[in-house]
């Protein structure tokens, strides 16, 4: 259903408006002001006036969105004001630089939760609960299905499963950015301390990270890798886009897992044709949904992406609290559909 | 319990058929005989019983957690298997750490006594132990359990890998042992042992028949360099293929699915009597009057299948003959390694003795598989056409030197299938399919026009599309419903598929008025609209152009 009009945020053809603000949330066409909750493709897009997001993701976004935009960084917490109204931006978890955007004008605050997650991640800041009267929240992983292990135990899993093939090379597929540092950071706290070989795509957003003081193992692009080194027991990291795609002919006697929460679910795995699925997911689980909309105190829900339906239907009926799915461009992850590596020469040649 | 929940987790996290079959070994080597008895079984789909149903452990499930139903259907949709949603879901709950106490008993102890002892409750009691149980397994294990229980253990093993790991394992000939497992296993420390027990001399097979030996789809080209009469080639009937076997502990029937299916063929069982001791023939197993030239159509043999104890007149109706194929044991002792010239002069000399004395009632009981010989290779596909008429589904073609193996093993043995028959049909409705296909739309059911301008409904197809194109239709499905039927969507009916089938009859049963065999996809037709769909109409034109 569409926002009610006169409301503090709108539903307009580019997006989420805030007219108080004049200025979008995460919107799906240029715009002149856009407020930007975390630099994956489907949240931050080209040809925006001006980007206002965390400074931690300006790398990411100016490599993302073209180096010479014009990008207002702002830090966790601070006040703004934009027009007529105040706004905020407050850790979501998601990613490196992730955030939540809360609006306030006319004696009305909402909550745009952007995507998050609530269990702990050393690449990126932990999520900060905020309250507002509105709160429109994801619903990716919307199914009490979804429960999911802290990063530290997947990890484990995740290294005894490489160091379980010391005579081949080991390729673990995730998305390029986010999934890859988090899975890097996690390694390193297992006390990993081998070079790891990087797909073109995930190489090219270490930068960031690095940059941001993310302790991560040593790592190498692959196309910076010697002909015939030896690749048994490697661990090569690469996108999903690159399964069974020709470039990783030399891995092809490697052992391969995918790193997503959809391998929760063993059809979504076998379906894919991973060998092993590891469920580790940048977005809430059902518990981290529910915990985030009671701690928000909101007394309507909007929810978008994936499971909308699900989660307003549980939420309004069983919680009690006022909720509705938001229909739009949101789009969610599909089990079928990865977050494609953004095509580059490099990506190519490897 | 937890060596097999280990070995579940490797065969199910690799498509290495190296890694899967190393994984086999290392557990039948380390396995106690029960555990590995009930593994094998397991792995073999052999004792897939249903000791609760899906329903039941759902509802079990549900009033654990306080879910509402729908949230559970919902949940369902994405899963596509309710062991899965179950088990996932009562994780949810799960807040207490696993006592894991019960999951050190062993599989054999699960399989034979806490299973069944689950099963055997009722009511509020059953509920109160599933659920005892559920929380004393940790998180990963959930799922082992529940697809014990519900009967929906699976895993990506062939029974020819299982065979073959067992018999590396235990140091046997892969063979002896794929014998050893015909015509049933049933689990225990004792059977384990009997089957890698060292082979004997004169080992007594008695109780069962000889794996049966499989040929593979011919290719164009695949033969043309071998002597044309090098080859026998004998119709490829369309009945069930079948052991007939009289040996001193008395005479059998087995069907190729290694069931004994002596009670619904009694008039074969009497003719099996008529043979000498110590006899077993591979053949087939079909409806054919007496004195007719041509069998009668699978949906005749259908009548007598599954029919424990056939009435007279069924066995009038639809008399059931065995078309001889081959000799596997004569006087007691295995020919398989015989060449195939050899094998089938003496079924030849065994077929005359029996017709001499006992021909003169029931003649077409036995019925030698007609052979032929291709003088040029040029002659193959001409000779398959005339499969039709007589009733066969293509022909065989098999080296006359080649002994009679095990399993399928390319190189001696092929089929040669006839084209099969064609429509084009639009898409009515669709429904999603479960497990790998959950939450993707790939059951399909297709239409055909009749006089009056109306599709009607006149088969169901699950396969022939690539992943790509099962995308993509799911993608047109979702957005060109007209209506829902609970799991099951009508769509706009603007897609036309070419069917592909193996025979059409009429039925009685079918809404359209006939049945087709084997329907599947074989080409999207994006080039045709859907006015340009076959009708009713040439689906009988079809019909009537068979014998």
């Amino acid at each position: 259903m569409p926002l009610a009009p006169g409301g503090l945020l709108q539903l307009s053809p580019e997006g989420l408006y805030c007219p108080a603000a004049r200025a979008w949330i995460d919107p799906w066409r240029p715009v002149p002001r856009a407020l930007i909750t975390h630099a994956h493709a489907d949240h931050a897009r080209p040809g925006c006036g001006e980007y206002w997001a965390i400074g931690a993701s300006e790398g990411i976004l100016r490599e993302r969105l073209g180096a010479e935009i014009k990008l207002l960084p702002v830090d966790y917490g601070q006040l703004h004001r934009i027009g007529e109204a105040r706004v905020s931006f407050h850790s979501a978890g998601h990613v490196l630089g992730s955030a939540q955007i809360r609006l306030e004008a006319g004696g009305e605050s909402w909550l745009v939760s952007g995507d998050y997650k609530r269990c702990s991640d050393p690449s990126c800041a932990p999520f900060e609960p905020v309250q507002a009267d509105v709160l429109i929240t994801e619903a990716t992983f919307g199914l009490p299905i979804y429960r999911w292990q802290s990063g530290a135990e997947v990890a484990a899993q995740i290294l005894e499963w490489w160091r379980s093939a010391p005579d081949r090379p080991s390729v673990l597929f995730c998305y390029a950015f986010g999934k890859a540092q988090r899975v890097l950071a996690e390694l390193h706290r297992l006390g990993v301390s081998d070079e790891v070989l990087l797909h073109g795509a995930v190489d090219r957003l270490m930068g960031p990270y690095r940059e941001a003081g993310v302790a991560m193992p040593p790592t190498r692009p692959l196309a910076q890798l010697e002909r015939g080194a030896d690749l048994a027991g490697r661990l090569l990291i690469a996108p999903p886009a690159a399964h069974r795609s020709r470039g990783l002919g030399r891995f092809a006697k490697a052992q391969n897992g995918f790193v997503s929460g959809w391998m929760a679910v063993r059809g979504a795995r076998r379906r894919r044709g991973y060998g092993r699925g590891f469920v580790m997911s940048d977005h809430a689980d059902w518990a981290g949904l529910l915990q985030s909309v009671t701690g928000s105190q909101a007394q309507q829900v909007y929810v978008t992406h994936g499971q909308s339906n699900v989660l307003a239907r549980y939420l309004q009926e069983v919680e009690g609290i006022s909720a509705e799915p938001l229909e739009g461009h949101f789009e969610a992850e599909r089990f079928d559909e990865e977050e494609a590596a953004p095509a580059s020469p490099e990506a190519a040649a490897i | 319990m937890q060596a097999f929940a280990a070995l579940f987790r490797e065969l199910d996290g690799t498509s290495s058929t190296s890694a899967k079959l190393e994984a086999l070994q290392v557990y039948f080597r380390s396995a106690a005989a029960a555990d590995a008895a009930w593994a094998l079984a397991l792995l073999l789909g052999k004792r897939r019983r249903r000791l609760i149903t899906g329903r039941r452990l759902r509802e079990i499930c549900l009033a654990g957690t306080a879910l509402p139903e729908w949230l559970f259907e919902a949940c369902h949709a994405q899963v596509g298997d309710s062991a899965e949603t179950v088990a996932l879901l009562w994780q949810q709950r799960a807040d207490e750490s696993p006592t894991s106490a019960s999951f050190n008993e062993s599989l054999a102890q699960w399989m034979d006594e806490r299973l069944p002892q689950l099963a055997a409750l009722d009511g509020e009691e059953q509920a109160e132990a599933v659920r005892a149980c559920w929380r004393s397994l940790p998180a990963d294990q959930l799922l082992l359990v529940n697809k014990l229980l519900s009967g929906g253990f699976r895993v990506g093993v062939s029974t020819g890998l299982v065979t073959r790991a067992l018999a590396q394992s235990a140091d046997l000939d892969e063979a002896l042992v794929a014998h050893r497992l015909m015509g049933g296993f049933i689990p225990s420390a004792a059977a384990y042992a009997e089957l890698t027990a060292a082979a004997a001399d004169h080992e007594s097979l008695s109780a069962r028949p000889y794996p049966f030996f499989l040929a593979s789809p011919l290719e164009p080209g695949q033969l043309e360099h071998t002597p044309a009469d090098a080859w026998q080639v004998e119709w490829k009937w369309d009945g069930i293929r079948g052991q007939l076997i009289h040996r001193s502990s008395g005479c059998s029937l087995w069907s190729r699915g290694e069931e004994l299916i002596n009670e619904a063929f009694p008039e074969l069982i009497a003719l099996a009597e008529q043979l000498p001791q110590g006899t077993a023939l591979d053949g087939e197993v079909i409806v054919w009057q007496g004195d007719a030239a041509t069998p009668e159509s699978f949906a005749s043999l259908q009548r007598r299948l599954g029919r424990k104890a056939p009435s007279r007149s069924l066995q009038r109706d639809c008399p059931a003959a065995f078309v001889a194929y081959d000799l596997l044991e004569q006087e007691g002792s295995d020919l398989r390694e015989m060449p195939l010239h050899t094998r089938r002069e003496r079924l030849e000399q065994l077929r005359q003795r029996w017709a001499a004395t006992h021909g003169s009632e029931g003649l077409g009981r036995l019925r030698l598989s007609a052979t032929q010989t291709l003088s040029s290779w040029g002659e193959l596909d001409h000779l398959r056409d005339q499969a039709r008429a007589q009733r066969a589904e293509g022909l065989m073609l098999k080296a006359r030197e080649s002994p009679y193996l095990v399993g399928r093993k390319r190189g001696f043995w092929w089929k040669h299938k006839l084209e099969p028959l064609r429509l084009d049909a639009v898409l009515l409705y669709a429904q999603a399919g479960s497990g790998k296909r959950a939450n993707l739309y790939t059951d399909y059911s297709f239409g055909l026009w009749n006089g009056e301008g109306e599709l009607v409904t006149f088969a169901k197809a699950y396969s022939g599309l690539d992943n790509g194109e099962i995308r993509e239709l799911d993608r047109w499905i979702r957005a060109h419903t007209t209506e829902r039927f609970g799991p099951v969507r009508a769509v706009e009916p603007l897609q036309v598929f070419e069917l592909a089938f193996e025979g059409i009859q009429p039925s009685k049963r079918h809404k359209c008025g006939f049945a087709v065999r084997f329907p599947r996809i074989s080409r999207w037709r994006t080039d045709k609209p859907a006015s340009e769909a076959d009708s009713l109409a040439s689906a009988m034109a079809l019909m009537e152009q068979q014998p």
